[in-house]
């Protein structure tokens, strides 16, 4: 049998619930009912009740199929999922909406993450499945989420919170500009393995592949020096090479950043800050940084204005402020010293004590 | 009882959000490589840090991407993790599904994997976590049986995504969804066969608030805008102030261009349209009274990426606004100018961002054919190096 290629994706529209096929594109507008209970109108008057919990984003076979369950049960075979790994049931018979809350809360399911709620965190795979990690990221996940829980099923913040991790600088979590940010990071730079960089690497590329010029070719053992006074161990010479890791025990940890949003409601897009240069990798539920992570919202609701994101409320209080209220020590490795770093100086004498 | 092989794991099954930990376990009842993946990182969570080798070029019949080679660098002591290549594949637009396709993937992944996914990962795929290597002809053959294909990976277009759109939001000011559709299955040779530079992003948002971080995620980001006024309803404004909502504080004070004035005494909402910059935040609060105009299209965004090489970028504007609209013919011209300019100018492992930055938004907007216009800059430049073309110079 010759094999099917590029054949694509299956249709979304085989997939929607009849009350989205007939009001595609008709929808007028949506309410917020409760934590996790949303209702969209459309201009037919017909009604979809979405019903939003959370998910370990690490889910078995089993899991899926329980899921289905759920929605054969209450939604006709209909759900999604969102671009932050919560599943939405869509219930399209109000008689069924408080039956299947009932019922997800009952079976440990996490009703919520919409609205003024911490939704649920974009993250990476980590130890679990990745080669390059700084730090584990479901686990980290678990262990933040289990702390800020109440803020993922409540109301209780001024505004939008989005909490992401990636476990290295290549972010294939894409935190850079998340409210709070959980980064891996190492902290030493490559230990250079010269037979394997001789047998497998393409050695300009590695060069190349260095943003801070740190690494050139050795003539006499036909491998490369690493300067490691130049070295900010992103890890993407190790990325381009086998022969360069710089996974580390000690070294490696997790690095805060706060203040990023997506979104262009009232302010732009804006990127992440470095709060915490570093904190330990201290499995299974790394409590320095669940400490931190939950310290830095709980600041921010107690002095946030309505609506005002963790970046927002920065900007209004100045990050001189910002760093008093959530009693975190300032460190030389904030002060930027990459590309454009003169940017982030300041060049007033406007600023509070 | 025998001791468990995974004590620090095990306390990832208490608490209240739920466990990845109870899911490998469920996996691992019925999976060898679930059981050994689950023992392998308990072995990470003591050694604190990761146990899979570097890369390992693997794939299937036709396509140079969609699979990720991986493999334990413990192989002796974690044997059925020894290979544990990933699958990624491209899920439905906006990620609606029926629960039949759904119970489908599930038994042809019960088959040929570990019975792990992710639901979904970062760029959007469903990821199906873990296979040998034997297995991944065979499962992408099953796959196809069922309608599903492979995503992105290396250097070629990775999966796009899209926000609901207008499948359940009254905001989407294009069908992020059926664009969606047509881009992917108009690009599936460079969605399969990497022969770009790098990875190239591309994400759809139907509005401004962006709930896919097209912006700051994608290399080429569309974004759903609108030319003309906000529809308002001034009853629903009204009851909107009776029911509580403080106007003047919650909405008009927070406009950023404070294009809106509210008139307490008789209930009144006035927009200066002309002035509004469409950030969403008074539509946002109040979606019964306001809505998007219906002179609809997107602004047009490039250059977004994560850190690596040389730092993070947020897009940047380069089409204020454009029609969207089947067969999106204006849409797909710039793309093919975009991607054929950073494929013959970008360095190995460049992306669009960067590559703009070295050679210069100048020449970028030049050779795909764009007037230079203000709403493509925060400010215009600050210093007097700058070019003139000596046709110009006469």
């Amino acid at each position: 049998m010759a094999t099917r290629t590029d054949f694509g994706p299956p249709y979304f529209r085989d997939m929607l619930p009849p009350v989205i096929q007939k009001n595609y594109g008709q929808w007028k507008y949506h309410e917020r009912i409760k934590p996790g209970l949303l209702v969209h109108v459309a201009e037919s008057g017909d009604r979809l009740w979405t019903v939003r919990v959370g998910s370990p984003r690490l889910v078995s076979t089993d899991w899926i199929r329980e899921v289905c369950d759920i929605a054969d049960q209450f939604c006709d075979g209909h759900l999604r999922f969102t671009s932050r790994h919560n599943v939405e049931f869509l219930v399209s018979d109000e008689a069924k909406v408080e039956p299947l809350i009932a019922y997800l809360q009952e079976h440990g399911y996490p009703v919520g993450g919409t609205g003024h709620a911490i939704t649920n965190p974009v993250h990476t795979q980590g130890w679990i499945h990745c080669h390059t990690p700084a730090t584990d990221a479901s686990g980290i996940v678990k262990a933040v989420m289990d702390e800020l829980y109440e803020y993922f099923v409540d109301w209780k913040l001024p505004a939008y919170c989005r909490v992401s991790l990636a476990c290295c600088l290549n972010m294939c979590g894409a935190v850079h500009c998340s409210d709070v940010a959980i980064l891996g990071i190492h902290r030493k730079p490559p230990v250079i393995n010269h037979d394997v960089v001789r047998a497998k690497c393409e050695i300009p590329n590695v060069i190349a592949a260095c943003p801070t010029g740190a690494i050139r070719p050795d003539p006499k053992t036909k491998s490369l020096i690493v300067n490691e006074e130049k070295c900010m161990y992103c890890g993407n010479c190790y990325t381009m090479c086998p022969g360069m890791p710089l996974a580390d025990p000690v070294g490696d940890g997790v690095s805060i950043w706060v203040g990023g949003k997506v979104s262009s409601a009232r302010t732009p897009p804006k990127f992440s800050r470095l709060v915490i240069p570093y904190l330990p990798n201290n499995p299974p539920r790394w409590p320095e940084t669940t400490a931190a992570v939950k310290n830095i919202i709980e600041t921010w609701a107690k002095h946030a204005r309505k609506h005002e994101r963790m970046g927002e409320w920065i900007d209004r209080i100045g990050w001189e402020r910002f760093f008093t209220l959530a009693g975190i020590e300032f460190k030389p490795q904030l002060i930027d010293d990459f590309t454009l770093a003169p940017e982030t100086y300041r060049s007033t004498p406007t600023f509070k004590w | 009882m025998a001791d468990s092989e995974t004590p620090l794991l095990d306390e990832l099954e208490e608490g209240p959000w739920p466990s990845f930990v109870k899911e490998m376990k469920r996996a691992a009842e019925k999976n060898e490589a679930a059981k050994d993946l689950l023992r392998q990182l308990e072995r990470s969570y003591v050694d604190k840090v990761g146990h899979w080798k570097h890369g390992g070029i693997v794939g299937v019949k036709g396509y140079g991407g969609g699979v990720i080679g991986r493999y334990s660098d413990l192989p002796e002591e974690f044997p059925a993790v020894a290979e544990f290549h990933t699958m990624r594949v491209n899920m439905p637009s906006g990620w609606f599904y029926n629960t039949k396709k759904l119970r489908e993937l599930c038994d042809v992944w019960d088959k040929h994997g570990s019975g792990l996914t992710n639901m979904h990962g970062a760029t959007g795929d469903i990821i199906l976590l873990g296979t040998s290597t034997d297995h991944l002809q065979p499962c992408f053959d099953d796959l196809a049986e069922i309608g599903f294909d492979l995503g992105g990976s290396g250097s070629d277009m990775r999966t796009p995504s899209c926000c609901v759109g207008p499948g359940r939001c009254e905001w989407a000011c294009i069908d992020t969804l059926e664009l969606l559709y047509d881009l992917t299955m108009t690009y599936q040779d460079q969605l399969h066969r990497p022969m770009f530079p790098y990875k190239s992003k591309m994400k759809i948002s139907g509005c401004p608030n962006d709930c896919v971080a097209a912006v700051p995620r994608s290399d080429i980001a569309i974004v759903g805008t609108w030319r003309d006024k906000i529809r308002i309803d001034p009853v629903e404004v009204a009851n909107y102030a009776n029911d509580g909502l403080d106007i003047v504080q919650e909405v008009v004070m927070l406009c950023p261009t404070r294009c809106m004035t509210w008139d307490g005494k008789t209930k009144t909402l006035t927009i200066e349209d002309a002035e509004c910059n469409r950030c969403m935040h008074c539509i946002n609060l109040m979606p019964k009274a306001l809505r998007p105009g219906v002179e609809r299209g997107a602004t047009i965004l490039v250059g977004g990426k994560a850190p690596i090489v040389h730092g993070a970028l947020l897009s940047w504007v380069i089409v204020p606004f454009m029609k969207i609209e089947p067969p999106y013919t204006e849409l797909k011209e710039l793309l093919d100018k975009i991607w054929e300019w950073w494929d013959e100018n970008g360095k190995m492992r460049e992306r669009l961002g960067e590559l703009i930055n070295r050679l210069g938004m100048r020449n970028f907007l030049k050779a795909v054919g764009l007037p230079a216009v203000p709403q493509m800059v925060k400010a215009p430049r600050a210093n007097p190096y700058y070019f003139w073309d000596p046709e110009e110079v006469k």
